[in-house]
This record gives structure tokens, sequence and C-alpha cells, in this order.
């Protein structure tokens, strides 16, 4: 029933009665329980509340005028707080953490009727590019379980992938959405900064971090998009921006453009390795089809990593003090003194890539660095913002790799953060400029997945989700799947 | 670039590292701080810090009560609280 099906397709579906919520819901609870021995995509299931939202969207939906998302099953990167269920961020420290409230995000979900098929597993504290932070485990890419599915939000790409969710919530700091969308080989997209409110998203950076949506095409993004995406007074950054044709993706797909001026920044298309065959071919179908390439110019985005991980760092050691063993969280058995728990508290609770992260970002903030760390990188992170603000001087969006290569093995680069860092260097310099961006899969290369990223002008989701959707009615990319694994 | 001190650093965060750790952590930050230090290469002379892309400012509220502080609903998850306090160890003798 489900597992070839779009979003949209289902919540038609569901719409003409052809099958039931709670008939959908109960096939991804048992291709969730039969996938998880050797995905590992989710932390936590949540079968009961699945089904009392599936039977309660079923009432709805038989009542009439339900809202188009209605009974749809959704999976949730568990960084997004539920109320009364189990909210690990991947760690340790909040193994027993069950949530006292809901995120923003996820309760329009819940109002809209979507149903929730369970919390997605994720690098600790979304800090990670292949899920192998977990303290629950790492997760496999669907496409080859030796390899990464990509991280962050490797558990929510995952699952969309393998067909344990039509759409999956996910989580974009340095590129956390598109990277495991890349190598997953489905559409992820990470709004502009504000766009998705914060409330309840456990935080990391807070001046970075975003939620978005995984799915396989753009018009179901678009959908999920428009239910979860809005002002929140509860957030303090959140932007207070309403677009109505964001509304009326709710029920609508967005339309498929047929021209736009896209630039190819040079810096991004030196060297491109395994993805070059398939950014050409892109390049090449955009153009068929009526869009105009225009070379730019991004001057600045090589000092990017080396920007984003001291601010992110910087943020991520202030964000993450909050984790003390007093008010939630883990707590050290038989604490000799107040410093005594909150430093084994905090040793326990974190793993080793968390750790690397507070000192790197403990570094950076000292007395003596501040200037030549993180001024420093603010100051860079303006010249890499204006270098984009330039380009759409001319263009309507940009075109890039999403990364340098397909998903590598578990295991290869676990050893040197470094290595693991530089995965993200197509996607980082959307995230310091605050722009949205969005992978979609543009190929393959020896039978694995390969993405490629349209970055756009702030709150120009809509110009990137009609460009994907006319890539994705001239090409099939989107709908290869793997081979269902065991 | 100077020489980084872990322990100081540890300190700071309110981490124990045990000896092996440290030395693993020294070598990760050396190579991190190298990677980093690509900054110092980009002229930043008259640009302006960026804290929010948006260069949003801070957004004000009408001084009115909208939530209400559930407190037992919020210590629930507390490792260890008595009549509605935390307990932490003794701190004043």
């Amino acid at each position: 029933m489900h597992a070839d099906s779009s979003l949209i397709e289902l919540a038609n579906g569901l719409k003409n009665r052809t099958f039931s919520s709670l008939e959908l819901t109960n096939a991804y609870l048992s291709a969730i329980d039969e996938s998880q021995d050797e995905l590992n995509a989710f932390i936590t299931v949540t079968a009961d509340i699945a089904r009392a939202q599936a039977k309660a969207a079923d009432e709805r939906l038989a009542a009439g005028d339900a809202p188009a998302l209605c009974g749809v099953p959704l999976a949730y990167k568990d960084i997004f707080c539920t109320e009364g269920v189990a909210t690990t961020c991947g760690s340790r420290m909040l193994e027993n953490f069950i949530a006292p409230y809901t995120a923003t995000a996820i309760a329009r979900l819940n109002d809209a009727g979507a149903v929730m098929l369970g919390k997605t597993n994720l690098d600790e504290f979304a800090m990670g590019s292949s899920n192998e932070n977990s303290y629950f485990g790492s997760v496999a890419n669907p496409w080859d379980p030796s390899r990464v599915p990509g991280g962050s939000s490797g558990g929510s790409a995952c699952a969309v992938a393998a067909g344990l969710a039509p759409a999956a919530l996910g989580t974009d700091t340095g590129g956390s959405i598109r990277q495991p969308a890349a190598f997953c080989g489905v559409s992820g997209l990470k709004p502009t900064y504000g766009r998705v409110s914060r409330y309840g998203m456990v935080a990391f950076a807070s001046s970075l971090d975003q939620g978005g949506v995984f799915a396989r095409g753009a018009a179901d993004i678009a959908m999920v998009l428009g239910h979860m995406a809005g002002f929140d007074p509860r957030d303090s950054t959140s932007a207070d921006q309403t677009d109505d044709w964001l509304t009326a993706c709710r029920s609508q797909p967005p339309s498929a453009a047929s021209q736009g001026r896209i630039g190819i920044p040079k810096q991004y298309f030196v060297d491109l390795g395994v993805t070059d065959a398939s950014m050409q071919n892109a390049c090449r179908t955009l153009e068929a089809a009526g869009f105009t390439l225009v070379d730019v110019s991004v001057p600045h985005v090589d000092a990017a990593i080396a920007c984003y991980y001291i601010i992110a760092g910087a943020e991520a050691s202030t964000n993450l003090s909050r984790y003390d063993g007093v008010r939630f969280g883990h707590r050290c058995e038989d604490p000799q003194s107040l410093d005594d728990l909150y430093r084994r508290s905090r040793s326990e609770g974190f793993g080793a890539e968390v750790k690397r992260r507070i000192l790197t970002g403990t570094y950076a903030l000292s007395v003596g660095y501040y200037d030549a760390y993180y001024l420093k990188a603010q100051k860079i992170r303006r010249l890499i913002q204006q270098d984009f603000l330039d380009a759409f001087a001319d263009v309507d969006l940009i075109i890039a790799p999403t990364t340098p290569d397909v998903a590598f093995k578990r295991g290869d680069l676990v050893d040197d953060p470094v290595a693991m860092y530089q995965q993200d260097i197509y996607t980082i310099p959307a995230s310091l400029a605050g722009l949205p961006a969005m992978s979609i899969p543009c190929g393959q290369h020896q039978g694995l997945p390969l993405g490629m990223q349209l970055i756009g002008p702030h709150f120009a989701e809509r110009t990137l989700l009609e460009t994907a959707a006319a890539f994705q009615q001239l090409t099939d990319f989107h709908q290869l799947r793997p081979e269902p694994t065991a | 670039m100077a020489d980084i001190d872990i322990q100081h650093l540890a300190n700071l965060s309110q981490l124990d590292l045990k000896s092996a750790e440290i030395a693993m952590v020294r070598q990760d930050l050396d190579r991190i701080i190298a990677m980093v230090d690509q900054m110092q290469a980009v002229d930043t002379e008259n640009v302006k810090p960026l804290a929010h892309p948006l260069d949003a400012r801070q957004r004000l509220r009408q001084d009115e009560v909208t939530e209400e502080v559930d407190r037992d609903l919020y210590q629930r998850g507390a490792p260890a609280t008595e009549d509605g306090l935390y307990l932490v160890p003794r701190v004043v003798e």
C-alpha cells in the first residue's frame, strides 16, 4: 500500500478513503519493526500514540473537511520535544528525559492530524555527519548498510529512503538535513533561518539551527512545510513572515518553474570528482528546461568550515552548559560536592564529539582568544553572507553539489574529526548566511545516490521548491529506491 | 599556535578528562585549531561582525503573563527533588 507512494498520493488515498489512516499507520509500523535490527533508524517507536492519532484522524476524515495532511504518518528527529515521550537527542545525557511539552513545529502537525510513528536516530545533540555519534547506536544507509546515512538527521533520511515514513522532520545546523538527504537519495529542505520555530527543538547552535523536512520530492516537502512553518511568539528568533503561497502548499503542490536564472558558483565547481557527471547533467537538464545558467562568485566560502566550527562550537559550549545534573538529564552516582556533581554528570552524559565541540567552543570564547577566533568568525560570516547577497542581485538561485562524494563507509572517518568536518564543505556556507537550501537527488555513482543543492535568497523557498519540482518532472532520480533489505 | 591548556579548558567546561583522554583531546584540538586558523588569512578590516543571520533585533512583547508554571510537571524529570526543591550536595557547611 505505502512503500512506493509519495506523501501526496497517500494523502489523496486517505482523503478518498481508499485506505484508512490506521491501515496505513500499521503498515508503516510493521515496516519499521522489520527494519530496526539492520537500519536502526528509530530511537523510539510510538506505536500506541500512532494508532490513537490514526483513529482520531480517521474520524476527522470521515467527517470531511480535514486538512490535507490528516492521517499521514510522519517520523520526527529525536531532537524535537514531544510531550510524554522520550526525547533523547541521541545522548546518554537525555536517555531518561520525557519532554514535558511539545515543539511548536510538531504541535502544528498534530493539529493538522498528522500521525507520529516515532522519534528518529541522530548524532548526539545533532553534532556529526555520519550518525556514528549516537548513544543509541549508528544508523545504516539503506542503499548499502556498510555505509553511513549521513548526519546528523541520518535516522530521518534513512526512514524516508527505506519506506519507513513518507516524510520526516530533521534539523540542519551546518548541513544536517541536506547531507543525509544526498547520501540516502531523498529530498531535504533546510528553510530560511527563522522560518520554522525552534521552540521545543533541543538547542545546538542557536544562530544556525533550523528545522526542516525530508520526503521523496519537492511537492511532499511543500505540504509538510506549509503546515509547520510560520511565526511563533515562543521563539525569540522566529521570523514574522507570512506567505500566501506557503499557506496554499498545505493543500496544493507548488507549480513547476519554467524559467529562472541559476548561478553556478565557481568556488563550488572545482574538482567535483565523482559528482562531476551528475552535476553537469543536472545543469544541462535545467538549461534545456528553460533556465539560464550564469557564472557567479562567492569568494569567501573557502573559510566557511573554519568559521562554522568556531561559531557552532561557541554556541554549543554555551547552550550545553544547561546540562548540570540538577534539574533534568543524567546525574552521576553519589556526588561528593556540587562541582563533582556537575563534572561527573557531564563527563558521563556527553560523548566524545560533544566534548570536543564544547572544548573547541570554550577555547574560542576564552580570555585572550575571543577576538582572534569568535569575533573573527563572526566577521567572516558577514563576508560569506554578503557574497551570496551580491550573487543574488543577478540570479534567482544558486546550484551546487551537496556532498563531495557518495556516502562513506561506517568507521572510515571516526578517528579524524577534521576529515569528518570537511564533509560539510558545500552545505555550511548557506547555513552561515541563514539561507534556504535544499538537496534533491540528481544521479548515482556506483549504485549510490548523489544530491545537488539549490540555495536561494532569504525566504525564497518557493523558488527552490518550484525549481526542484521542475527538475523532478524531468528526472526520476527521486523515485529510485534501494533494494529492500533482508 | 599557542600550546593549548587542555586542563584549563576542561575546568571551564566542567568536564573531567582522564589522562588517556587528555592526550587524545590535545591531538584533536591541535588539528581543529590548525584548521580554523585558516580564518586568519581572511582580511576582515572594517567588517561588522554578524551575530544573527537576518540582523534581527530582540523582539519585545507585552508585559503580560502568558505561561503557567507547572512545577510538579517540570520536576518529574529531575534526578532528585524534595518539597518542590532540587536537591544537590551540601554547598555550605
